[in-house]
């Protein structure tokens, strides 16, 4: 077993706000947990809740490499773990014309032909390591048995080289958008958390701490409305980026009160979606200005 | 709790997960307790994620574990010490209740309105036979409700006053307060539900309280008997699914165009490895857009089905491309554009398809033989070798022919025809069901609730 990460949840809080991360409670546990159970830990939730983001925090507060795999829809074995450089090995068998055949095929299976890809890089490093699986849910079923294995036991064979074994467990954050439900053995192999919007004093925070400048009580404001907004079924909600960019709007316009003018104006941060805006302007009456005739 | 005391409630506690519809195996609940010995029992808000990341799998199982959680590990027993605390603030009268909750809502108090919740119940939700659980007959007709409280109090009538109380200036500020005003009013609702729970399963003892108190997760509530809010809560559970269902057709037909080999491109590819042609390049087509046609029952036996299979239809409209949208009672009628432009305003949706649509010609009584008369006469251009079709509805003829052969003509045309059943398999065919005949047409699944129809979209639907 090797050295924890983290003494306390307390001390995940602390250092994550360090690296410009405010953990909510339920994340600081599951961290906590992920690193002293030495178990991957599968982050799901709407999209712009911060979920990368935190394996940037935690890389950045446990002075950690960042190690990321981005899956897409046919994401296979080559691109996650490890592929052959057979251009160079061409290269080499062509360049060795008299060589003994034995001695060019030990020679072209070495590690200089070896091109690691983000598995195989997390799991070779001796340096601490946060390996960040990201959207779990776009990759094929195959990979996850591919992910099932390599997180399994923090191993890798290559056949013609043998097995790597993990010299230092990284820790695993894998994301996910839920578009597609995940096996059932991967989800048991990992904690689970279920990462939302954030409160609104959570996300108030947030936003001072990422932009300094603004008045708390204007970004109190900005994340009551940017709360009404999520409260409606929208296609889609506003993520917490967008409120820190709509916080940098408001600032650049000089505002210094969120009235129906501010919002009006600049919606179109939040939103980015016509129909959502539609539906915003009548649920927040920000078109009355237009209508004189309703209240 | 002592550390031998822990284990067995844990063991407990899982159990009443499972017997909720949350799959939890022993692995998890060993995992759990591994997580509980690490972290320790000092923080219960902490113990709260720490079980959750151990023993949830998904997203919509959180309501149910919260639910569970505080019956199994009770903040406090008898009288929540949010009212002792602030006991000679606690309110006596409902009257006093009210004001005092109009403020706390109004200051956004969530403290205070914890504490008002707890004293709520204390004061007026307690019924049967007064006394401090006693055993056998008394204890089982005692206990607290919290639809009583609720009765009483009625916090949703105190949104005017809430919203005079906040004092919002303009239209766009009392549309913020009344958004924000309304959520916390719901919140109050549950705060008390949990309140009433959790003193109830001290009188009547947890298992009890656990199995018939605690709703079912969102997941498990049969479609044709959601009701309004769990409806909402359906909405939110669809909406993913649909998108989900577009991916995987889109995906089938990304796999499906990879076979043929481009000899150009693998050439040019190959003098990076000296002429030898290592990767192979596949040729690439255009992507193919995937067509759906929906077929729906309206009718009146499958009421609370054809809301959910609304839900559903808008969902898929919002994410494929060309998806058209068929209503059926006695006939069947296109509604695709009354479902877009229902988007905006869902609620009144069903009644507004049931005057517009022409669906019948006489009654509310579904004739599916009519029906899909109508529809292979008059709309049959819409189905083609790239169409797929889900056909939604119970099947239930009322006697009349099911007309075999124009199912047959439709299956014929389209590239698949799946059918989602709303009534559970072991009723197909009794009485005027001809679900068993259509089933031996067109492949038939029983799709009562949104954890079946998400098996549904993730395994049965590619075929």
């Amino acid at each position: 077993m090797q050295q924890p990460l983290f003494s306390s949840v307390d001390e995940v809080v602390e250092r994550l706000a360090g690296a410009g991360y405010l953990a909510s409670n339920a994340v600081a546990t599951t961290v906590f947990l992920a690193d002293r159970l030495g178990k991957p830990l599968l982050v799901e939730g709407p999209a712009g809740v911060g979920k990368t983001e935190l394996a940037r925090a935690l890389a950045q507060a446990t002075s950690s490499e960042l190690v990321r795999l981005q899956c897409y829809e046919g994401i296979d074995e080559a691109r996650a773990l490890y592929e052959w450089n057979h251009a160079k090995q061409l290269l080499r068998i062509t360049a060795a014309r008299d060589e003994r055949w034995d001695t060019t095929r030990e020679e072209v299976f070495s590690e200089e032909y070896l091109l690691p890809r983000p598995l195989l890089t997390a799991i070779r490093n001796a340096e601490p390591t946060v390996l960040l699986i990201d959207e779990t849910d776009k990759a094929d079923v195959e990979m996850e048995g591919l992910l099932l294995e390599v997180l399994g036991d923090f191993q890798v064979t290559v056949p013609e080289l043998g097995t790597i074994t993990a010299a230092r467990r990284p820790l695993v954050l894998l994301t996910s958008n839920a578009t597609r439900e995940l096996s059932e053995a991967l989800k048991r192999r990992c904690l689970f958390l279920h990462l939302d919007f954030p409160s609104p004093e959570l996300e108030r925070d947030i936003v001072t701490l990422r932009v300094p400048e603004l008045d708390v009580r204007l970004a109190e404001s900005l994340v009551r409305v940017v709360g009404a907004l999520r409260g409606m079924e929208l296609r889609k909600a506003p993520s917490i980026a967008e409120t820190v960019d709509w916080a940098r709007t408001l600032l650049a316009l000089g505002a210094d009160t969120v009235d129906e003018q501010v919002v009006r104006t600049s919606l179109g941060v939040l939103l980015k979606y016509q129909a959502d805006h539609r539906k915003a302007m009548t649920e927040l009456r920000l078109d009355s200005l237009l209508d004189p005739a309703s209240p | 709790m002592t550390g031998e005391a822990l284990p067995a409630r844990l063991v407990e506690f899982t159990g009443a997960l499972r017997e909720h519809g949350v799959a939890v195996g022993p692995g998890e609940t060993v995992d759990a307790a591994a997580a509980v010995d690490v972290l320790g029992l000092a923080d219960r808000a902490r113990l709260r994620e720490a079980l959750a990341a151990t023993l949830l799998r998904r997203s919509g199982q959180r309501q149910v574990f919260d639910a569970l959680f505080d019956l199994y590990f009770p903040a406090a027993v008898g009288k929540s010490e949010a009212i002792d605390a602030t006991s000679d603030t606690a309110p006596d009268t409902v009257a006093r209740l009210r004001d005092e909750l109009v403020a706390a809502l109004a200051a956004g108090d969530a403290e205070r309105l914890r504490a008002l919740a707890a004293a709520g119940v204390d004061a007026f939700g307690q019924f049967g036979p007064a006394g401090e659980g006693g055993s056998g007959g008394a204890a089982e007709l005692s206990g607290w409700s919290a639809h009583q409280t609720l009765e009483l109090v009625r916090p949703q009538a105190l949104l005017s006053r809430v919203l005079q109380a906040m004092r919002s200036g303009g239209a766009f500020e009392r549309a913020l307060a009344e958004q924000q005003a309304r959520a916390a009013i719901a919140g109050f609702g549950e705060q008390v539900r949990a309140e009433a729970r959790r003193r109830t399963a001290e009188v009547r003892g947890r298992d009890r309280v656990a199995r018939h108190a605690v709703p079912p997760p969102a997941e498990l509530v049969p479609f044709t008997s959601a009701s309004r809010e769990q409806l909402e809560q359906l909405r939110r559970t669809v909406q993913p699914l649909s998108r989900k269902l577009a991916t995987r057709l889109a995906a089938r037909a990304r796999r499906a165009r990879r076979g043929s080999v481009d000899l150009r491109r693998t050439l040019r590819r190959s003098l990076a490895t000296g002429g030898v042609a290592m990767r192979p390049a596949w040729r690439q087509r255009r992507p193919g857009r995937p067509e759906l046609v929906l077929l729906c029952d309206m009718s009146g036996s499958v009421a609370g089905f054809a809301q959910f299979t609304l839900l559903l239809m808008q969902a898929l409209a919002d994410q494929f491309s060309k998806v058209r949208s068929f209503a059926f009672v006695g006939r069947t009628d296109e509604v695709t554009e009354l479902v877009r432009e229902g988007a905006r305003e869902p609620e009144n949706l069903a009644a507004r398809i049931m005057s517009q649509a022409r669906l019948t010609r006489w009654g509310t009584n579904s004739d599916y033989g009519e029906s899909l008369d109508t529809f292979v006469s008059e709309w049959l251009d819409a189905v083609g070798p790239r169409t797929s079709v889900l056909i939604l509805g119970d099947g239930r003829t009322n006697g009349g022919d099911p007309n075999l052969p124009a199912l047959r003509q439709i299956a014929e045309r389209a590239r698949h025809v799946y059918w989602l059943n709303p009534q559970p398999e072991g009723l197909w065919g009794t009485g005027d069901s001809a679900a068993r005949r259509y089933a031996r047409v067109v492949p038939m699944y029983e799709c009562r609730d949104a954890r079946q129809l998400s098996r549904l979209v993730t395994e049965l639907l590619p075929g």
